[in-house]
């Protein structure tokens, strides 16, 4: 269908990178190797990037490769690799028939709301307009403008907050991580499993 | 009339309410003193080895053997209870100034119109929104009578009682309840509605219990008194639902109301038709008919002077006396009259044929008894209630005779066996007994004059009673509301006749059966042992002394109701006091029911009355011929007996056809339908553990919200979030 | 565009809950997590197209607060892993009340 806003070049890639994010995500969860489900999830992420930069929000997409992909998802691999937990298990690790079942019973009565929800509150008979709306529409501030606009004048206050986050995150996980010294005695109560 | 403004208001009537509180007096008195002493000094009453009748006289008259007397050898001289003068004071202490009362009202009733019953009421007891019933008394001709009986006899008895159980460990409890007693059959005749008579009938049945079971340690007469405590109830549920059905439809339960009131249901409705027939339910019940008469011979496991006052003639005499009582209603039924008389002629000659062939004595006069009751309700079906009451007087005097006397003969058998250590015969099976006349004479004597009371010979009381019986049921039969109506078909004055010819049939019986029994017991040989002859006396004069008393009163009682037709023969006496003595109570009744016609002429009377005395001197003569006490052997040696006697002697097989078709199937049903299935499955089971399993089962529900399992967390989490948003979805 | 976008937003979302609630690994367990974050994302980023902006600046917030907890989680998840020797869900139960 062709669309004077959307051509149809445009519409085909969108798709296209949709159906690689959606057939990641679905192997990905069915991988038993963490780090081919490590490696599955980055194929999502590279799609969603690519979603991103066709939704005009270039910065988002790059920012979503640099730190999702190359940032977070390489932490995940370090720990796999740090605990030696790449192997498969001889046991599946996923549960058995009656727990996936009622997990897609969930799974689809969640997916049916939220669709639900979307229609209800979004008119989506509203046309997207084919330039972004705001600052970028005039496109005077280039591609990170309108987003340095806000990040630093409205929500600065949220900004600097999440650099302290990240401050405290750093120490929590560097404190958590730390082995222990020999002197430290562990000192819990065993339970019965 | 307000009871201010009664004739009777000034007199000694107002001090009636004094005469079921003085037995109630001696009950707590003697209580106290059975209590006290069974407490204080220990277990002296174990009542079973000591009393006269307890070597387990069951109720199949079987003779136990001893097996829990070891040491019975051992008390020839018995021991009397502690308290025994002071029980043998109080008790029958109370009974001779409750009978002086009675006198003293009976006399100052005599001196005074009495058009409507004297209603002393103590207090309201249950004002319940549209019912209004007050404690109260009520003193008419009809209570009187029945007053005077019930303190005179109950006086004689207790007199009698004094020597009867004097060697008993229970003494002041036996006194105890038989104080306890008079004083419901007190309540009883002299309520002034339903309710009140409701207590003393109830109150009646539950010292029947008591006394039939006093020697309770013995499993039989345990079980006699139990029997016959529920076939009573049974009764008693007829009572209760006629007492509903009254409320129901007249809203009050008062005698005089109801006598008023009477007339708001349709006569011979389906109403009036139905209360009668529960009343009768419940007479049935307590005067022993048929279908509930097999408690009566088992009640003879109770002491003898129980079964003279209870047994014939006070509490088995309540149902005619509420059938005389309700005789407003009856006479408006004359379908559920027709049934009383006709159930009381079965009766009648049903429990007549079983006494034929009986052995124990007491258990002849067991259904001696039955018999009788069932000509009392042939005289108060058929509207004579004048009659019904006249019998019941003269059959208290006669029958309380013969059991206090047959308590004298069994006194002196058991002495006679104490004193030779004879023990393991029957002392009250007529097979050991005969030829006591030589050692018993004025025994001998009161209980024939007793035996030609019973049989209808002239000019003792009982003929004059039955002959006014079956005179009103043949006269009925002629012409009356009952002769209209039909009952199952058939027109009334054909079953009146049928109850006639009954009536006349089992008086041709009892009198053999009495014959019978005098014959058995004190004609004749000896069979007793000539061991035990010796020692064979008769008894202290204090209980021969009420038995001369009785004998006088069988002896002239005939003259409370003569006859017209004999006193216009012979002016020998007053005619029909009673009758004008009852008249204020049941005569408007009786002329109701007699309606129209009914006057036999004075040579169809005579006619009837010679047929009566032929039949009895009949049925004397066929025993003295037939019945040959040579040929008797004692119990242990005898047979058993086989063809219709067999079945007479095992009173038609009623008790175990009641237990094949009632208790064993009630039992079934109990125990598989309403133990296992409804009380161990419904209860127990879904009820009681299932409310426990389901608190366990909310409890691990709430255990699994710190199960520490992060996968049931993550499960609650995304189930908590589906229900928010499914509330956002739809709010919007 | 939008409807597409936020459909498939919906769909990620769900798979991810579905990766939840039927893994067992802990560190698995998280990657859904992540997945569901980026979702979240994929919504901001659609509407952002029609409000402005501001979506596009709280999918950085996102971002970086996705980054501190993936840091802190995998450091507790190694942390459970030196005292159990495994990230099996099932046996991570010290929490039990």
């Amino acid at each position: 269908m062709e669309n004077e806003f959307y051509p149809l070049f445009y519409q085909f890639n969108f798709y296209l990178f949709g159906l690689i994010a959606l057939v990641s995500a679905i192997v990905f969860v069915t991988r038993k190797s963490p780090v081919a489900a490590a490696l599955w999830l980055v194929m999502v992420m590279f799609a969603l990037a690519a979603l991103y930069v066709m939704l005009g929000a270039e910065f988002v997409g790059m920012m979503q490769i640099l730190v999702y992909a190359g940032a977070i998802m390489v932490v995940f691999l370090f720990v796999v690799m740090l605990l030696n937990l790449g192997h498969p298990s001889e046991l599946n690790d996923i549960r058995g028939k009656w727990g996936r079942v009622a997990a897609g019973l969930v799974g689809l009565a969640l997916v049916a709301e939220l669709l639900a929800l979307g229609r209800s509150s979004v008119n989506t008979n509203l046309v997207l307009p084919a330039a972004p709306a705001g600052d970028i529409a005039q496109g005077t501030a280039g591609i990170i403008g309108p987003i340095a606009g806000p990040l630093f004048k409205e929500y600065l206050l949220a900004f600097e907050l999440t650099s302290v986050l990240l401050l405290v995150a750093i120490i929590g996980a560097v404190v958590l991580a730390k082995k222990r010294s020999a002197v430290a005695v562990d000192t819990e109560t065993p339970h019965a499993r | 009339m307000l009871e201010s403004t009664h004739p009777l208001a000034d007199t000694a009537a107002r001090f009636v309410w004094w005469l079921p509180t003085l037995p109630l007096i001696g009950f707590l008195i003697n209580g106290a003193l059975s209590v006290y002493a069974s407490a204080k000094l220990g277990p002296a009453d174990p009542s079973s080895d000591h009393g006269h009748e307890a070597h387990g006289h069951s109720a199949n008259a079987h003779h136990q053997p001893h097996a829990a007397d070891a040491g019975h050898d051992g008390h020839d001289t018995p021991i009397r209870h502690r308290f025994a003068a002071i029980a043998s004071v109080v008790g029958p202490g109370v009974m001779v100034v409750a009978f002086g009362l009675a006198l003293a009202t009976f006399f100052a009733m005599r001196g005074v119109e009495m058009h409507s019953p004297y209603v002393n009421t103590l207090f309201s007891w249950l004002p319940v929104g549209a019912l209004q019933v007050d404690a109260a008394l009520q003193l008419d001709g009809l209570s009187m009578v029945m007053v005077l009986v019930i303190t005179g006899i109950g006086m004689l008895i207790h007199l009698f009682s004094v020597g009867y159980m004097q060697d008993d460990p229970g003494y002041p409890r036996y006194f105890a309840y038989l104080n306890l007693f008079v004083f419901f059959m007190l309540l009883l005749v002299l309520g002034a509605n339903y309710v009140v008579t409701f207590v003393g009938w109830e109150g009646v049945g539950l010292c029947s219990y008591l006394l039939i079971g006093f020697w309770f340690s013995e499993q039989a007469n345990a079980d006699a008194g139990k029997k016959a405590f529920i076939v009573n109830r049974i009764g008693d549920f007829g009572f209760m639902v006629a007492m509903f059905m009254l409320f129901a439809h007249l809203g009050t339960l008062d005698y005089t109301t109801i006598a008023a009131k009477a007339d708001q249901l349709p006569a011979g409705g389906i109403v009036v038709t139905a209360i009668c027939l529960f009343l009768f339910l419940g007479c049935a019940g307590k005067s022993a008919q048929i279908p509930l008469f097999v408690w009566l011979p088992d009640a003879m496991a109770g002491p003898t002077p129980v079964s003279a006052l209870i047994h014939a003639a006070t509490m088995v005499t309540a149902g005619v006396f509420l059938v005389a009582r309700s005789s407003m209603l009856f006479s408006i039924a004359p379908v559920a009259s027709l049934t009383v008389a006709l159930v009381g002629a079965v009766t009648a000659l049903f429990a007549a044929t079983i006494g034929l062939k009986q052995w124990d004595i007491k258990k002849v006069l067991a259904y001696s008894t039955v018999s009788q009751l069932g000509y009392m309700f042939i005289g108060v079906g058929v509207g004579a209630y004048t009659a019904g009451v006249f019998h019941l007087v003269t059959h208290a005097f006669f029958k309380a005779l013969l059991f206090l006397g047959s308590g004298s003969v069994i006194y002196a058998m058991h002495r006679a066996y104490h004193a030779t250590h004879h023990h393991g015969d029957d002392a009250q099976d007529m097979r050991n007994m005969g030829g006591l006349k030589k050692y018993m004479p004025a025994t001998w004597a009161l209980m024939w004059i007793a035996t030609l009371a019973i049989a209808g010979v002239p000019p003792f009381s009982g003929f004059f009673s039955k002959d006014e019986i079956l005179g009103a049921a043949f006269a009925r039969a002629h012409g009356s509301t009952l002769a209209d109506a039909t009952l199952l078909g058939l027109p009334g004055s054909t079953v009146l006749y049928i109850v006639w010819v009954l009536g006349l049939a089992s008086a041709l019986l009892t009198a053999i059966y009495m014959t019978r029994m005098m014959l058995y017991t004190f004609h004749g040989p000896n069979r007793t042992g000539a061991a035990n002859t010796p020692h064979l006396a008769e008894a202290p004069w204090i209980m021969t002394g009420p038995l001369v008393v009785l004998g006088v009163l069988s002896l002239v009682g005939g003259w409370l109701n003569l006859p017209a037709v004999i006193t216009d023969l012979m002016p020998i006496g007053p005619s029909g006091t009673l009758e004008h003595w009852l008249e204020p109570v049941v005569g408007e009744a009786t002329a109701r029911v007699a309606g129209t016609g009914t006057h036999l002429s004075a040579s169809t009377e005579e006619v009837l009355i010679g047929f009566a005395v032929a039949i009895a001197i009949a049925g004397i003569v066929i025993a003295k011929m037939r019945l040959k006490p040579e040929v008797l052997v004692s119990k242990s040696a005898s047979l058993p007996s086989n063809g219709i006697q067999r079945v007479l002697e095992h009173k038609w097989f009623v008790d175990e056809a009641y237990d094949a078709t009632l208790v064993k199937p009630t039992y079934a049903i109990s125990k598989s339908v309403l133990w296992t299935g409804i009380d161990v499955g419904l209860i127990d089971t879904l009820l009681v553990n299932g409310s426990a399993a389901l608190t366990r089962f909310l409890g691990w529900m709430g255990g699994q919200l710190q199960s520490g399992r992060v996968g049931t967390y993550a499960w609650m989490l995304v189930l908590g979030a589906l229900l928010l948003l499914r509330a956002f979805a739809r709010a919007s | 565009m939008l409807a597409e976008s936020l459909t498939l937003s919906a769909a990620l979302f769900t798979i991810g809950v579905i990766g939840v609630l039927t893994r067992r690994n802990a560190i698995i367990v998280f990657m859904c997590v992540e997945l569901m974050l980026n979702a979240v994302n994929l919504s901001f980023v659609a509407l952002s197209r029609l409000y402005g902006a501001t979506g596009q600046v709280f999918v950085i917030f996102v971002m970086t607060v996705a980054a501190a907890e993936a840091a802190v989680g995998l450091a507790i998840i190694i942390s459970i892993f030196r005292h159990k020797k495994s990230v099996n869900l099932q046996d991570i139960n010290i929490l039990r009340g």
